[in-house]
């Protein structure tokens, strides 16, 4: 088995994809899988701790992680589908009515 | 030796007439105002009179006083509003409140058509009000309160008619120059405690300041005598702050004859007189009383020469003679300078009533080029307007003799030939210049307007009574003081010599045959008058063509007021509109308030770029906040 370090890796390159999409794109939706994909990255580094120090207490996180995900996008798309039904655009930019 | 005596009443009295005058004046009638605004005065006199009487039987040096109440007690610092009444006050209160009492009553006739009847006599009691207050005090600071007062007065009733700009602007004049002049005294007042303090005495009563006037050096007393006095030369227009006075003629007549008179400009030799312990302690500061007393006598004398307006003639000649009263001062001879305020105050007075008289029956014009010949319409405007010129002339046995001769004699005998020459030169002038003006009114050929002529009428009695009661005092007034030997010689000097001291000559004079000198020289400038203005009346114009300089310097004041304008007036209002107003104020101020609010705004616009509401500029701040977090954390770990 690959040592714990090679998981943390993969977990922080994939964290920071995560956060370059949230930052860099305009779409909303990529900006949202990106989100998702942040939090898998964390689930990623909970999972692989947890088995190297022989807890369940990550993977028990890790449960509760993707409970709040699953009700996260079912309310997130819920949103961005809203919106794209007023405004017709899924660009972050063009979604500034409340903006001063 | 002090008595104590309810002086406050003095004080009571015009203080009642302005409350009333004030407040009731306007529903009041004319009547009414005209009584109470002169019967206050009198009542005044009354009490100031029975002062006088309880005084006399006092010991010389003897005084009345009164505690009205406390006043300011800061420390050891205390004055009260303390009033005392000695000889010299005694002198000043009978002048103030008699000449005031008569001018009050002159004046309810001479304002009879003016609209704001009330409004004048407030201002007139105020007028006294502050000026027996003036004289009263027992301590520096309050008579600081009425030397202020006087200059309030004066500034309200010279520009009592304040719809004309001209008028408004000569009161503010007047109000401006004595300012300049109260800065010194303030300072010198200050002085005054700031020496007495540093030997442990914090007072300004003149009584405690003459028992410890050892206490006080000769430069000291030098620093304090001069910024006092610089404030005696704007109160009692002197040079180089005598500019306000001939303005001030701008007022109604009997503001002049109250001004010229009784009150304010009388404030400065009483000043003088009052400090004569302080005076005393330093030549160098006597010296210069005298002298710039001196200069301005025969420069104002000069000027008065050729003025062609009968009130600005008068004008002049109140600065010269309060000048010979400086001299007297500055000499030493105080009571002779105080003798001299008195028969001044009647024979001014009297000087500008009549002049009021002849404005009145004139229907306002005071040109003499346009009078000539009153004397047959006006007759006993000019009787005692003759009177008065006598006496200011100094032609015995008219009061002006006996005084204008003491101080003479006193210059003279104290050593000081120049200023005694001076004096002397300045006699004839005064003679030239006072008998001019009466050829120019009354005498000659009448060079009246046609249409103000058919109405020409003497004064009213109101008008002419104190006129007489005036000329009287004019020919009596001077013999309380007969030479020494005379009958009851030097009574005057003597009765005074508790407050101001005895004057002692330096060496010994013919007192007669200074005064025959004096005498002759007055002369001389009335027979020079005679013949310019009465034998060849067509001298003067050729010699003011032939002399056309001359003329002209002196026609125009010696153009003193425009070099005023060039070296104060005009710097000051520069500096005042560009670089005060526009450098400091609009600038720098403005700049200072301005500038906060737009740095304000300017800081504010630059901060409000962070803020671009797209919540991925705020996430990239957050990661970089979390970053560096985790950075140091990471390495206080690793440390």
């Amino acid at each position: 088995m690959a040592p714990p370090s090679y998981y943390m890796i993969l977990s922080a390159v994939l964290f920071c994809i995560g956060v370059s999409g949230v930052l860099l794109r305009r779409n909303v939706l990529i900006i949202f899988m990106s989100i998702e994909l942040m939090l898998n990255a964390v689930n990623l580094a909970f999972v692989s701790l947890s088995r190297a120090w022989g807890s369940v207490d990550g993977q028990s996180i890790v449960f509760f992680v993707m409970t709040v995900a699953a009700a996260e996008a079912a309310v997130g798309l819920g949103i961005i589908l809203a919106t794209f039904r007023n405004r017709a655009t899924v660009n972050a930019d063009e979604i500034n009515l409340m903006r001063w | 030796m002090a008595e104590h005596f309810p002086l406050g009443l003095i004080l009571l009295f015009p203080a009642i007439g302005v409350v009333f005058n004030l407040f009731v004046g306007q529903r009041a009638g004319r009547t009414t105002v005209g009584i109470v605004g002169a019967g206050v005065i009198g009542a005044a006199f009354v009490v100031g009179a029975v002062a006088f009487g309880r005084l006399l039987g006092l010991p010389t040096g003897g005084a009345l006083t009164s505690t009205l109440w406390p006043w300011i007690e800061a420390g050891a610092f205390k004055v009260d509003v303390a009033l005392r009444f000695d000889a010299l006050t005694a002198v000043m209160v009978l002048v103030v409140s008699g000449v005031g009492m008569l001018i009050h009553i002159y004046s309810s006739g001479y304002m009879a058509e003016d609209g704001d009847y009330a409004r004048f006599f407030t201002y007139m009691n105020l007028f006294v009000l502050s000026m027996l207050t003036l004289v009263l005090a027992d301590n520096l600071l309050l008579m600081f309160v009425g030397w202020e007062g006087v200059g309030l007065c004066s500034y309200l009733l010279i520009a009592f008619w304040y719809t004309n700009p001209e008028y408004a602007y000569n009161g503010r004049k007047a109000f401006i120059v004595n300012r300049v002049g109260d800065a010194a005294f303030i300072l010198g007042i200050l002085t005054t405690v700031w020496v007495g303090a540093t030997h442990g005495l914090w007072t300004l009563n003149f009584v405690e300041l003459r028992q410890h006037i050892a206490w006080f050096g000769p430069a000291t007393a030098t620093m304090i005598c001069v910024l006092l006095f610089i404030g005696a030369t704007g109160k009692s227009a002197q040079i180089p702050l005598y500019i306000w006075l001939p303005d001030a003629m701008v007022g109604p007549t009997p503001v002049s004859a109250l001004i010229h008179a009784a009150t304010m400009v009388t404030a400065g030799v009483y000043m003088v007189a009052r400090l004569n312990f302080l005076y005393l302690l330093s030549p160098d500061a006597m010296e210069l009383v005298a002298t710039v007393g001196t200069i301005t006598c025969i420069f104002a004398a000069t000027i008065a020469i050729t003025q062609p307006d009968i009130k600005r003639v008068l004008a002049y000649s109140t600065i010269s003679q309060l000048g010979y009263m400086f001299l007297a001062v500055g000499v030493g001879a105080f009571s002779a300078g105080i003798f001299h305020l008195m028969t001044h105050a009647f024979f001014k007075s009297l000087l500008f009533l009549c002049a009021g008289s002849v404005i009145h029956g004139m229907g306002g014009e005071q040109d003499m080029n346009k009078m000539g010949g009153l004397a047959s319409k006006m007759p006993i405007t000019c009787t005692t307007m003759w009177i008065a010129t006598l006496a200011i002339a100094a032609v015995p046995p008219f009061a002006g003799f006996f005084s204008k001769d003491m101080i003479l004699s006193g210059a003279y005998t104290s050593g000081h030939f120049g200023l005694w020459l001076l004096g002397l030169i300045t006699a004839g002038f005064t003679g030239l210049y006072m008998f001019r003006l009466m050829f120019m009114t009354f005498h000659g050929e009448s060079r009246v307007e046609p249409e103000r002529a058919h109405h020409l009428h003497e004064s009213p009695p109101v008008m002419t009574l104190p006129l007489m009661a005036l000329a009287l005092l004019c020919v009596i007034g001077g013999w309380v003081q007969l030479p020494e030997g005379w009958l009851w010689g030097g009574s005057f000097s003597r009765f005074l010599s508790g407050s101001v001291g005895i004057f002692k000559p330096a060496l010994e004079a013919s007192d007669l045959g200074l005064s025959i000198l004096s005498l002759a020289v007055s002369l001389t400038g009335a027979l020079i008058a005679y013949i310019f203005y009465i034998r060849y009346p067509g001298l003067p114009t050729y010699l003011a063509w032939r002399a056309k300089a001359i003329y002209q310097l002196l026609l125009e004041k010696y153009y003193i007021d425009q070099i005023y304008d060039a070296l104060v007036s005009r710097p000051l209002f520069f500096i005042a509109q560009y670089v005060l107003f526009k450098g400091l104020d609009y600038y720098t101020i403005d700049g200072l308030v301005n500038g906060t609010g737009t740095t304000v705004e300017a800081s504010g616009d630059a901060v409000r770029r962070f803020e671009t509401g797209n919540v991925q500029h705020y996430a990239l701040i957050y990661l970089i906040g979390a970053v560096g977090i985790a950075a140091f954390y990471l390495y206080l770990v690793m440390r």
